[in-house]
């Protein structure tokens, strides 16, 4: 037997041949993630870096307040889960305007004709050869108030006085949004191109209306493309510092600048940047593996 | 034939030797701090090869230098009590007087400082002070007060920009309210935190890279912001003035410091020395907008610069260098500031 004597062959190489992803997530994934864990349970020491004794203080900060003296009653500490909170619903909505956006470009290019599509796709990609922090300051300048688009508004008299979209959470959304959008544009696309109109056509023929074959016959088969965007989409969203930093005027945290502070600002507090990022990791790997238990639900049934 | 080669191969070696510089200088410095133009002289008269990389607060160059870049660089730019931290920590190493040839250059209150005492790990780069600009084609009213940052009139409400860094932005709170830096007091500390707590809803956005470019711009119609940088925002078109306020301000000098293990020590003091020559200092100062601390350098400026108003307080006007407080009131300190951000 052909396959038998073939897999006898490369009987024990499966492991050889792993070796090199192991050790790529190895090092670059599992052990820079265990460093963070361990060192969010230490001693802060003062002005940035940690002290060897076990610690649950990160933690603590984060989650009960003990007033601005510490020497009160711990209660919920809302600060922190606010930002959390803050930080997931900006990513969301910016996840729901690339969707909006994203799925209608992403069919129209998988419809075009097979030699054009590519082109199309290259269209989408051009922007994204820029650096992000450029384009992000970029679209600082276009929105800001003596910018080309208040400017642009005000010649037309379509309104009166600039609409004040710089420094606000809408000014983070439309940043996210724009960083993102073609990690929802391309999985999307790779769907749809897989999908076989023939289905469309025999949902016409048995009566049924464009919204019905919409929601009933292409959105489930396109439904991994969409919900691969999404995450791709949502989670860089969630810990974004740049946005944020350069469109939102640095007046609130969201998590990832939060996390910078801790290592980069006055507060110099590692172990506590340390357990915010445990706490975002865990929140990120709670959503995969919602998506992963759906993915195989889907498949069992 | 055979020479013509020769002299060619030779031709090619000198060609090598000559791109190939002598030794390294390694600088940890302020964004948009010295001129191009001054690394290039000082890279062709000692045959160094210059690398400089940049930071926008003194705590960024700290957290830096404590994440492990300690050991990379040659020297660093810290600001007063940023040495005296740096000191503390012990990342900082000393020289002689005598191994500084121009050591003498430096202007005598500028040697016996407190966060060096003797100038034994440092000499002055610039100095200058943090206060505010307004622009005044929207605001024409008094600007004699902080009130005008942290209790602004309305024209100015939502169109202000401030410092992202707690030290001098609490600082300046502190001098408003006329409160002791690196107080313990609770009441006092409470009120501190009221005000930037009140303020903030008046507050555009929090930044220090910026805070020229928001008020040339029109960002923002008012602005914290270092001498310096307000007349290059004032150089740039804007229709601003910098503001002395009767309550205070900030002063402060930045320092060139001679890192601890520092890999090209040798160069490190020659680029210090360097730095102390009248003529270098004065180009520091015409392109940075403060001013040196090392004598003989006036001759050297511009006269827009040496005549600017930024630079020329009036004589009357106190200022007070930001201190470094001990661990157990940072923390406090630490605490307001996260709370004004969250």
């Amino acid at each position: 037997m052909a396959g038998g004597a073939s897999s006898r062959i490369y009987e024990g190489a499966g492991l050889k041949l792993m070796l090199p992803s192991w050790l790529v997530i190895g090092i670059f994934l599992l052990a820079p993630v265990a460093m963070m864990a361990v060192y969010s349970f230490l001693t802060k020491e003062f002005r940035g870096g940690v002290i060897w004794e076990f610690s649950l203080a990160a933690y603590d900060q984060f989650f009960f307040d003990r007033g601005l003296f510490g020497d009160e009653a711990p209660t919920i500490e809302w600060t922190y889960i606010g930002i959390f909170w803050r930080s997931i619903w900006q990513a969301g909505l910016a996840t729901l305007a690339c969707l909006l956006i994203g799925f209608p470009t992403a069919w129209f290019i998988a419809t075009r004709d097979p030699k054009t599509r590519s082109i199309w796709l290259f269209l989408v990609t051009i922007p994204y050869w820029v650096n992000l922090l450029i384009r992000t300051v970029s679209m600082k300048f276009l929105i800001r108030d003596t910018g080309p688009l208040n400017e642009f508004l005000l010649a037309l008299g379509v309104i009166d006085e600039p609409l004040g979209l710089i420094n606000t959470n809408f000014a983070v959304q439309l940043g996210l949004f724009y960083s993102y959008l073609p990690f929802m544009v391309l999985p999307i696309y790779a769907a749809v191109e897989r999908y076989d109109f023939s289905l469309s056509e025999a949902a016409a023929d048995l009566y049924s209306g464009t919204w019905t074959t919409l929601r009933l016959v292409i959105l489930p088969v396109v439904k991994p493309g969409i919900v691969a965007g999404c995450i791709l989409v949502f989670v860089p969203s969630l810990g974004a510092f740049l946005a944020p930093d350069l469109l939102g005027g640095a007046k609130t945290f969201m998590i990832g600048s939060l996390i910078e502070e801790q290592f980069k600002g006055s507060a110099g507090n590692w172990p506590f940047g340390a357990a915010a990022s445990m706490i975002l990791l865990t929140i990120v790997m709670c959503v995969l593996l919602v998506y992963a238990r759906n993915q195989n639900k889907g498949e069992t049934r | 034939m055979k020479k013509l080669l020769a002299t060619t191969g030779l031709a090619l070696l000198s060609l090598t030797a000559a791109a190939q510089a002598e030794g390294k200088l390694s600088i940890y410095h302020w964004f948009e701090y010295i001129p191009q133009e001054l690394l290039d002289k000082f890279s062709e008269e000692y045959d160094v090869e210059v690398t400089m990389d940049t930071f926008d607060s003194n705590e960024a160059l700290l957290a830096a230098l404590k994440a492990g870049k300690l050991g990379s660089y040659d020297v660093a730019v810290p600001g007063d009590y940023m040495v005296k931290i740096l000191n503390s920590e012990g990342m900082l190493d000393t020289f002689e007087a005598s191994e500084l040839s121009n050591f003498g250059n430096i202007q005598d209150q500028w040697v016996d400082v407190a966060f060096d005492p003797g100038r034994k790990s440092s000499i002055p780069y610039q100095w200058g002070s943090t206060s505010f600009s307004v622009n005044r084609d929207v605001f024409d009213g008094s600007i004699d007060s902080l009130s005008v940052i942290f209790d602004p009139p309305e024209e100015l409400k939502g169109k202000i920009n401030v410092l992202d860094t707690a030290g001098e932005t609490l600082t300046l709170a502190s001098l408003y309210l006329g409160i002791p830096q690196c107080t313990s007091d609770r009441d006092q500390l409470k009120e501190l935190n009221a005000l930037v707590q009140k303020a903030k809803a008046s507050w555009a956005s929090f930044g220090s890279d910026v805070a020229k470019d928001v008020l040339v711009s029109g960002d923002a119609a008012a602005g914290m912001i270092w001498s310096g940088f307000s007349a290059k925002a004032r150089a740039e078109g804007a229709n601003i003035e910098y503001a002395f306020p009767k309550e205070g301000m900030i002063v402060w000098m930045d320092n060139v410091v001679l890192l601890k293990d520092a890999p090209n020590r040798d160069n490190a003091l020659k680029f210090m020395n360097f730095l102390l020559e009248p003529e270098n200092a004065a180009a520091v100062t015409n392109y940075a907008q403060y001013t040196a601390g090392v004598k003989g350098a006036d001759e050297f400026l511009d006269p827009e610069v040496k005549n600017s108003p930024e630079s020329n307080p009036p004589a009357d006007q106190n200022g007070v260098f930001v201190e470094a407080c001990p661990e157990e009131v940072q923390v406090l300190y630490d605490a307001i500031w996260t709370n004004l951000k969250k």
